[in-house]
């Protein structure tokens, strides 16, 4: 259970270190993508035409912030993850088309998304569900904020961290999936805990 | 005379109380899990659950950025004025809050996917009344978040499947979330009246507090049943591993139809934010989960 500290742009090379069960902390710039950014970065890649962010070797986070206007500028108040299975739909073809090193959310995905990570060089992280205060602490300044139309919880934000973590890398780029190897236990408990009942 | 400016500063307190310090028994709860948990990533989980819930508190800031929607319950006495104002009142309330605290607009309409802005639209907030003797007037909050929310879960199970089939559904419940609802839960439970009935007892269950056993032996026993088989799941923190799955379980019942064995699971995630005060006839407040100077 190694400790990382990662600064973006973060190469494959370095990503492909880090094992399930690790810990890491981003230094440099992640960016806010739900349900709604993906499918609009993904139609946007189709249509042949740029992101308003570069994201490769970037870190991504499944994230609907709460912010606040002040002074003119964006303030940050809880920022924790969303839930990212629903994402197991596009991250595949997000990591391929974008390069982004590092995808930070909560409860896990899937073997698309997983083997994605394999194939391209990128590792998911866990970050602690609902520790938005947290989060929000480690969030130092909001760069931008691209598709504002999409709403506060599904816009982009472009946000610049100082060692935002602990996440646990729960799918390395190595085919490994924490969450699946828990849900195969519970499976087998599963049967003992009924014959107690 | 209550006036309903101060009804509607009592409830603008309330909501911001709820989403920015857990009430003492939840506090109490997550640190004995700390302290008991053996799996280190699950212990690291709660390490950071422990961490955000202090500084949220310290900076006054929402613990999670998904403030819920919001769900009141009114205790009214029979004696008190204008009572019929009260439901105007709590949706200005709301409003209010959204900006002040500030919470995040959570209302969406189900046709068009408009969000208000400001957490009311349709019979949002919710509003649970309840008629008693006196001349108080006691509101409780419940913020409600959408993650735990998704997983509750209603079997309409067959009568001859009886205490056996809900224990089984229960357990169900719990393996098919996962980590989904940001573990460590607690679970409301209820059995009986019918659909509606055993749903709304199930989630009122999430209003009493964790420190104290059910009074009914039977039910406690049953409690702390559902407890023990949940947490043997070994899902634990946040889905990572380990052996708090539950914070605690709440049971609740009311008689059924002789066909019907209605089984309700209200699921709540670790930030179990609720807040209540009461407001006496004199203008006096006194805040019931919260201690405020």
């Amino acid at each position: 259970m190694a400790v990382y500290k990662l600064n973006t742009p973060i190469s494959e090379e370095t990503v492909r270190k880090l094992g399930v069960n690790d810990t890491f902390y981003i230094t440099g710039t992640i960016v806010t993508v739900r349900d709604a950014a993906h499918r609009r970065a993904l139609l946007l890649h189709k249509e042949g035409k740029q992101l308003p962010v570069n994201l490769q070797g970037l870190a991504v986070f499944h994230c609907g912030p709460l912010v606040k206007k002040e002074d003119g500028g964006w303030r940050v108040v809880a920022a924790g993850p969303t839930t990212s299975s629903r994402m197991d739909l596009f991250e595949d073809e997000f990591i391929k088309n974008f390069k982004v090193r590092i995808v930070v959310g909560k409860g896990g995905m899937g073997k698309k998304t997983a083997d994605a990570m394999k194939k391209y060089g990128a590792v998911y992280g866990a970050f602690t569900g609902g520790a938005g205060v947290l989060a929000a602490k480690a969030i130092k300044r909001v760069k931008s904020v691209e598709w504002s139309d999409l709403g506060m919880p599904e816009a982009m934000w472009v946000l610049e961290v100082e060692d935002f973590g602990p996440s646990t890398v729960a799918i390395d780029a190595h085919g490994n999936n924490l969450f699946e190897t828990i849900q195969t236990k519970v499976d087998e408990e599963k049967l003992k805990i009924y014959k107690k009942l | 005379m209550v006036t309903g400016k101060a009804v509607e500063n009592v409830a603008v307190k309330l909501l911001q109380l709820a989403v920015t310090e857990l009430p003492q028994d939840v506090k109490e709860a997550l640190r004995r899990a700390y302290h008991e948990e053996e799996n280190e990533v699950g212990k690291a989980q709660l390490k950071a659950i422990l961490d955000n819930v202090e500084l949220a508190e310290k900076t006054r800031a929402p613990m999670c950025q998904d403030t819920g929607v919001v769900i009141f319950y009114v205790k009214a006495g029979s004696q008190v004025e204008g009572l019929d104002k009260v439901e105007d009142t709590l949706r200005k309330a709301t409003v209010r809050a959204t900006r002040e605290v500030p919470l995040r607009p959570n209302a969406v309409d189900p046709f068009t996917q408009k969000n208000t802005g400001d957490n009311t639209g349709r019979f949002i907030p919710y509003i649970h009344w309840e008629v008693v003797p006196g001349d108080t007037l006691e509101i409780t909050v419940l913020p409600k978040g959408g993650g735990s929310e998704n997983v509750s879960a209603l079997g309409m199970l067959s009568s001859s499947q009886g205490i056996k089939g809900l224990k089984k559904f229960v357990v169900d419940t719990v393996i098919n979330a996962g980590a989904k609802p940001c573990p460590p839960t607690i679970l409301g439970v209820a059995v009986g009246g019918g659909a509606d009935v055993a749903m709304k007892l199930a989630k009122a269950n999430l209003l009493k507090p964790l420190n104290q056993p059910n009074p009914n032996p039977e039910l406690a026993k049953l409690e702390q049943e559902l407890r023990e088989a949940v947490n043997s799941t070994g899902i634990g923190p946040m889905g990572l591993g380990g052996k708090t799955t539950v914070l605690d379980v709440k049971v609740d019942y009311a008689y059924r139809h002789p066909a019907s064995y209605p089984v309700a699971v209200a699921v709540q995630c670790w930030a179990a934010r609720r807040s209540s005060a009461r407001i006496s006839s004199d203008g006096k407040v006194e805040y019931l989960t919260h201690s405020v100077v």
